[in-house]
């Protein structure tokens, strides 16, 4: 098995390291862990177990921006099997609730990958039909209130843990470590890079690129879908209006932030999981500082800003996204 | 039709009868802003119990959030001749047009849960809304009772930054409180409303605050943000009622069933029956010509667990919420 080490990535480890120093400054007890009821306990667990929706959805979105597409539906979806998963949860045992929702993302998936694929219509457009819809789906499912659950099984999903790790960072490592084996423990990993650097002349030398990309997007459902349960047994319900809100954004972030570009092509599935984990640590460190809420958007954008100009190439770093963007602009 | 004839009747009837015996046989339209929160769903569901208690017809259009079927509506509803029109604005502004041909066809018209624009005041019979200042007040009032001159510090889970809600509930508890040199709010942060979002942010709140042990109570603008704020409580291993004291506003069933448990401590009610009152000032209006204030304050009732909170949620779940 080939797993190949990230050639990139020292952009942005060094932002994660920052962020989580900023963050014991403003917060000394920021790594403090202690043990909580059988659970790991503290700051730094808190980013991995609210960081693991946002890492688990980009997982699925790395894939598809390196094939030259975009997912805007995937908070949508997660609003969808939210609503499945809370919906059967009680009434149903947890192989069937698990089996029904992640269906549905996988089923979501195929639809955005028919639209890409087959019927050649713009991801950012074929994606957007449901990201606007699938939200209305989920409010159908709830009937527009939240879904409450009491089944324990499906309530372990969000908040119990596996030896002391919350159950949520369990399930996004063995997302990623199932990610890595299929796409970089293949030639999966080389063809997709290829269609996504040039899908005619990936065709032309033989290679699957129409069912490559279905393929893609029924990933990046199905994370999405894992991400959707998730969010829902935290809260012990589903919230249509509210569960994945956004999230679509904060995934498309976070493979950005990670180095791979819009553009297509080249790829790090782990360097998209720090930049969920840096996103999710710089949101926690806002919440422990006690700064006011009106802020919160302006820390944001100052941070990613600078992340983002650390790998831009004109300042030394690596090609990512936007530094493509910004580079092209000042040529 | 000879209901139809009755209305006739009645309109031709005027001022020298007492219209009283038609008010069973009233006709109300009501525009509906749509179903964007479980509230709003209550507040339907509500009206056409207090339409069915007065014997009145109450005809429901719901407008899937959008002014331009708000107004098609009310326009239909002047063209059936309805006695009255609730209507529950989308937005503050624009109605202006729209209500002067109400006005015209003698149609009084009643505000439902929100205000609009000053200019169109004497263009409808009166609002009968909730005051968000208030309900923040009674929240700040009842910790300041409870608290009973101990110093307590208040971590505060805010609404949306900018909602006009998340400003008035902030404000009033902070009027609430500003009697009481012992209540502070130590920590503010935004919850947006969510059960989610109010979760994430009393973890970091607990965190913050040395494990939760410096925290006397917790303040949550919704009581959705107070039922995710309730997990966070009992996942650090603290007991949320007890350890910490909480009071949030709205009362939705939910919460209900936290207090039951003794996980939470009050919540202030904002009442999914608007039309209640505004079927109460219409008749006495129609009947009597009795003119109502322009505001008609809908009460903002405090629930503790000592007012059987498991009754209160068997009597809520089924409104929509």
């Amino acid at each position: 098995m080939a797993l190949r080490l990230p050639r990139i990535g020292t952009s942005q480890i060094v932002a994660l390291v920052l962020i989580l120093a900023a963050n014991w400054l403003v917060s000394p007890q920021f790594f403090d862990i202690r043990l909580q009821d059988g659970r790991l306990f503290g700051s730094l667990i808190d980013v991995l177990n609210r960081g693991a929706p946002v890492a688990l959805l980009s997982l699925g979105m790395v894939l598809v921006i390196a094939m030259r597409g975009i997912d805007l539906s995937v908070g949508a979806i997660m609003a969808i099997c939210g609503a499945i998963a809370a919906s059967l949860a009680d009434s149903h045992s947890l192989p069937v609730v698990l089996g029904a929702a992640l269906a549905a993302g996988l089923a979501c998936g195929l639809w955005n990958g028919f639209l890409v694929a087959v019927l050649g219509i713009q991801p950012i457009v074929a994606t957007l039909i449901l990201m606007v819809a699938g939200r209305g789906i989920a409010q159908l499912i709830t009937e527009g209130r939240i879904v409450t659950f009491n089944s324990p099984e499906l309530a372990f999903l969000g908040g119990g843990s596996v030896l002391g790790l919350p159950t949520p960072v369990v399930l996004a490592l063995s997302m990623l470590a199932l990610t890595l084996i299929i796409v970089r423990g293949t030639a999966l990993g080389l063809m997709i890079e290829a269609t996504g650097g040039n899908p005619r002349a990936s065709a032309l030398a033989g290679i699957g690129t129409r069912l490559i990309t279905v393929a893609v997007y029924m990933w990046s459902g199905l994370c999405a879908a894992l991400a959707g349960i998730v969010a829902a047994a935290d809260i012990l319900g589903a919230d249509a209006n509210n569960a994945g809100l956004w999230l679509e954004l904060d995934a498309i972030l976070a493979v950005v932030i990670g180095g791979t570009s819009l553009f297509g092509g080249r790829f790090s599935i782990i360097l998209a999981v720090v930049g969920a984990l840096i996103i999710q640590a710089m949101n926690t460190g806002i919440l422990l500082s006690g700064l006011p809420p009106e802020t919160n958007l302006v820390v944001k954008a100052v941070v990613v800003l600078a992340v983002l100009l650390a790998q831009s190439p004109k300042l030394g770093g690596h090609a990512a996204g936007l530094g493509v963007l910004f580079s092209r602009k000042k040529a | 039709m000879n209901f139809k004839a009755v209305l006739l009747a009645s309109a031709l009837s005027g001022a020298l009868f007492s219209v009283g015996a038609n008010a069973a046989e009233l006709t109300v339209g009501f525009s509906q802003i749509g179903s964007e929160s479980g509230w709003r769903a209550a507040e339907t569901t509500v009206s056409k119990a207090e339409a069915k208690k007065r014997n009145v017809n109450l005809k429901i259009a719901d407008a899937q959030q959008k002014q331009e079927n708000q107004i098609k509506a009310i326009r239909s509803f002047i063209a059936q001749g309805v006695d009255a029109i609730f209507l529950a604005p989308v937005v503050a502004t624009g109605w202006d047009s729209v209500l002067k041909e109400a006005k015209e066809a003698s149609i009084p018209v009643v505000l439902l849960d929100r205000d609009i624009d000053p200019s169109g005041k004497e263009l409808y019979l009166t609002a009968v809304t909730s005051d968000s200042v208030h309900e923040g007040k009674v929240a700040g009032e009842w910790l300041v009772k409870t608290a009973a001159g101990k110093p307590c510090n208040v971590v505060e889970l805010q609404g949306t930054v900018g909602a006009s809600v998340a400003t008035n509930r902030k404000k009033g508890f902070e009027d609430g409180i500003a009697g009481a040199s012992n209540v502070k709010i130590v920590r503010s942060q935004t919850g947006d409303f969510t059960r989610a979002k109010g979760k994430e942010v009393m973890e970091s709140f607990i965190k913050a605050e040395g494990g939760g042990k410096t925290i006397c109570a917790v303040y949550a603008h919704n009581d959705d943000m107070m039922v995710g704020a309730i997990q966070a409580m009992k996942e650090a291993g603290l007991k949320p009622g007890t350890d910490i004291l909480t009071v949030s506003i709205d009362a939705v069933p939910d919460i209900f069933k936290a207090m039951a448990a003794g996980e939470a401590n009050a919540t202030v009610e904002l009442t999914p029956n608007m039309a209640g009152p505004a079927f109460d000032a219409v008749m006495a209006f129609k009947a009597k010509g009795t003119v109502p204030p322009k505001w008609i304050q809908t009460e903002s009732k405090l629930y503790t667990q000592a007012d059987n909170p498991m009754a209160v949620y068997e009597s809520k779940k089924d409104l929509g919420y």
